[in-house]
């Protein structure tokens, strides 16, 4: 059905070294790129070394309720009393926690069931490309919902939905990728050469897939950030008492005509994060020619 | 076309079947017992056989299965678990109304904006006005929704006092206060499909413009106006409708999350709080009210599409 993905663009065959090298290379020629992995490599740091940065303990409560900003606390607190500073900066950690994993564990899976699909064709690509059609036909927000719907709240369902939610994105680009580059005379050199089905795929034709893999990568990352924190709003995300963004805008609602800040400042934090790994997601895509990828 | 028509059809009533049966699996696999939720004293056992016999659960999967299907079909998805037990069906349609309202609300409104501001971008390329909207996009597309909806209801409620920052009213009881109430949740819903529009209207834009016939309508002498308006931009604007069927995607996922924030009984308020009262025939029927609503979304796009571009129809 209409949705669109990733495709390679004529200068897409690349060795895999030239574009490991060349990562650095679209980052020093793109100020946008720049920002984003500088802005990102903050977010990181500021999530592995929480405890040590945030000035105040994030659950700690006060009686003294909803200070603006002030030196002592920077971005004011909230209903509670909590150190809003503090807070952002521990929930950091879920947000990149969700975002990174359900990615690699989508792209792991999503590129294995795409790849199969391809290489063997036959049945085992029409079962396989059957379940993906089907997940095709609904955008990745509401299969995750539908899906903590059945599974229930909590950090782990929520990486598990959605990463299952993201699987058709993966195992389509891989597919389309594999389907072309089967094609290629090193395939049957490959072949002719007694290298296993497993090596081919593993070694010779995934290597040159990998550019809108990464790119899609990117892309997929900042929507499972959004949508971990939107789902986190709606309640449906982690335990309650973990601090995170979602979290703290939804707690955010019933005060905001008394306290502005706690409803700014956590979703500044998303913001800067998704267009961080967008504005890097473009500088990718420009450089490795990959057309618009487009996914919800 | 009409072969590629019944195709079309066929696929996406397959694809309704599967998630109907999907739904069906997957909520009995639930860990805890729905009568338990059911009745506030759940020690009765009793009281318990007397509503599993009552509610058909005692007999064969298959049976459920078939039974819930037929009733499915018919519109029926029983009763909510919860107050006054209202019939599901009933508590869809009053929902249908105001999410279809606030969807195409925030269609037209981003439609408005994105149409003039990528073709801003397009004609003055490498402008100070391109640079803009590109930015603007990008923010529009980083900015979750339900943020975009707090930082509306602080500005245009809280602060100017300029319109209601809660609630739905019905177009019966008057244009105004419809819209009103509907136009902050529109804009948050909106703003990122606006984004994707935006870009996508620059860039084919610019593709059009780089064609021979443009050159050769140029050459004729026409207007830079005429040159825009009446050759680049009707052709600009083909893959766009490509577009329509992520709109759906984008709007329906928006609707979901912003109808919670601006407490709009709409079918995403209906699903999530089915969901948090773990009001199972509630969340089956919106569901599958919401599955259809993208299934046949998509299969008008892609029909309308094949019309405007045969050349999909003879593809797959």
């Amino acid at each position: 059905m209409t949705k669109y993905s990733t495709v390679l663009g004529t200068e897409g065959e690349r060795s895999p070294a030239s574009q490991k090298a060349s990562f650095f290379a679209v980052v020093k020629k793109d100020k946008k790129a720049m920002f984003g992995l500088i802005t990102l490599s903050i977010f990181t740091f500021f999530a592995i070394f929480a405890p040590w940065i945030a000035p105040h303990d994030p659950t700690a409560m006060d009686f003294e309720m909803m200070i603006a900003p002030s030196l002592e606390f920077p971005l004011g607190t909230d209903d509670l009393g909590r150190d809003l500073l503090s807070r952002i900066i521990h929930g950091t950690q879920i947000s990149l926690l969700v975002g990174v994993s359900t990615v690699a564990i989508a792209l792991f899976f999503g590129v294995a069931m795409g790849v199969a699909a391809g290489y063997f064709g036959g049945w085992v690509d029409m079962i396989i490309m059957r379940y993906i059609d089907l997940q095709w036909a609904f955008p990745n927000f509401i299969i995750a919902v539908y899906l903590v719907a059945v599974f229930g709240a909590g950090l782990l369902n929520v990486i598990v939905a959605i990463s299952l939610a993201f699987l058709d994105d993966f195992a389509r680009i891989a597919r389309s990728m594999v389907l072309t580059i089967k094609e290629e005379q090193y395939i049957s050199a490959a072949r002719v050469s007694g290298a296993s089905d497993f090596r081919i795929m593993w070694r010779h034709i995934l290597p040159n897939a990998v550019a809108p893999i990464i790119v899609q990568a990117t892309v997929s990352v900042s929507y499972a950030i959004l949508g971990e924190a939107s789902l986190s709003f709606l309640g449906l995300g982690v335990e309650s008492d973990t601090p995170t963004w979602g979290l703290i805008l939804a707690d955010a609602r019933s005060f905001i005509s008394r306290a502005w800040w706690i409803g700014i400042f956590p979703g500044v934090a998303i913001m800067l994060t998704v267009l961080s790994i967008n504005f890097l997601g473009d500088g990718l895509r420009d450089h490795f020619d990959v057309r618009e990828v487009k996914d919800v | 076309m009409s072969r590629f028509l019944v195709r079309r059809i066929f696929g996406a009533l397959i694809v309704m079947f599967a998630v109907a049966t999907l739904v069906f699996i997957m909520l009995r696999l639930v860990p805890g017992d729905p009568i338990a939720a059911m009745l506030y004293d759940a020690g009765d056992p009793d009281a318990v056989d007397e509503i599993r016999t009552k509610l058909g659960l005692d007999r064969p999967m298959y049976v459920q299965y078939g039974k819930w299907l037929w009733n499915a079909v018919q519109g029926d998805f029983g009763r909510s678990i919860y107050g006054s037990r209202v019939e599901v069906s009933r508590l869809l349609m009053e929902a249908l109304p105001r999410t279809l309202s606030l969807a195409s609300l925030s269609f037209i409104i981003a439609m408005v904006i994105a149409v003039p501001a990528g073709l801003i971008a397009a004609t003055r390329r490498n402008s100070r006005a391109d640079y803009a909207v590109t930015f603007v996009a990008f923010l529009g597309l980083s900015m979750p929704d339900f943020w975009l909806a707090i930082l509306l209801i602080i500005a245009f409620a809280a602060n100017l006092h300029w319109l209601p920052a809660i609630g739905y009213v019905p177009l019966a009881k008057g244009f105004w206060p419809w819209l009103s109430h509907l136009i902050l949740p529109a804009l948050a819903v909106g703003t990122a499909f606006s984004a994707i529009v935006a870009r996508m209207i620059r860039s084919s834009m610019l593709e059009v413009l780089n064609t021979e016939y443009m050159r050769v309508a140029r050459s004729k002498g026409l207007s830079e106006r005429t040159l825009i308006m009446t050759h680049a931009l009707p052709n600009a604007l083909i893959p766009v409708v490509t577009v329509i069927g992520i709109a759906f995607a984008l709007l329906m996922s928006g609707t979901v999350v912003v109808e919670n924030v601006f407490a709009i009984k709409g079918l995403g308020r209906l699903l999530i709080q089915g969901i948090l009262n773990r009001d199972y025939p509630v969340v089956q029927g919106t569901i599958l009210v919401v599955s259809a609503i993208f299934v046949f979304s998509n299969l008008l796009v892609d029909v309308l599409y094949s019309i405007i571009d045969p050349r999909i129809r003879l593809q797959s």
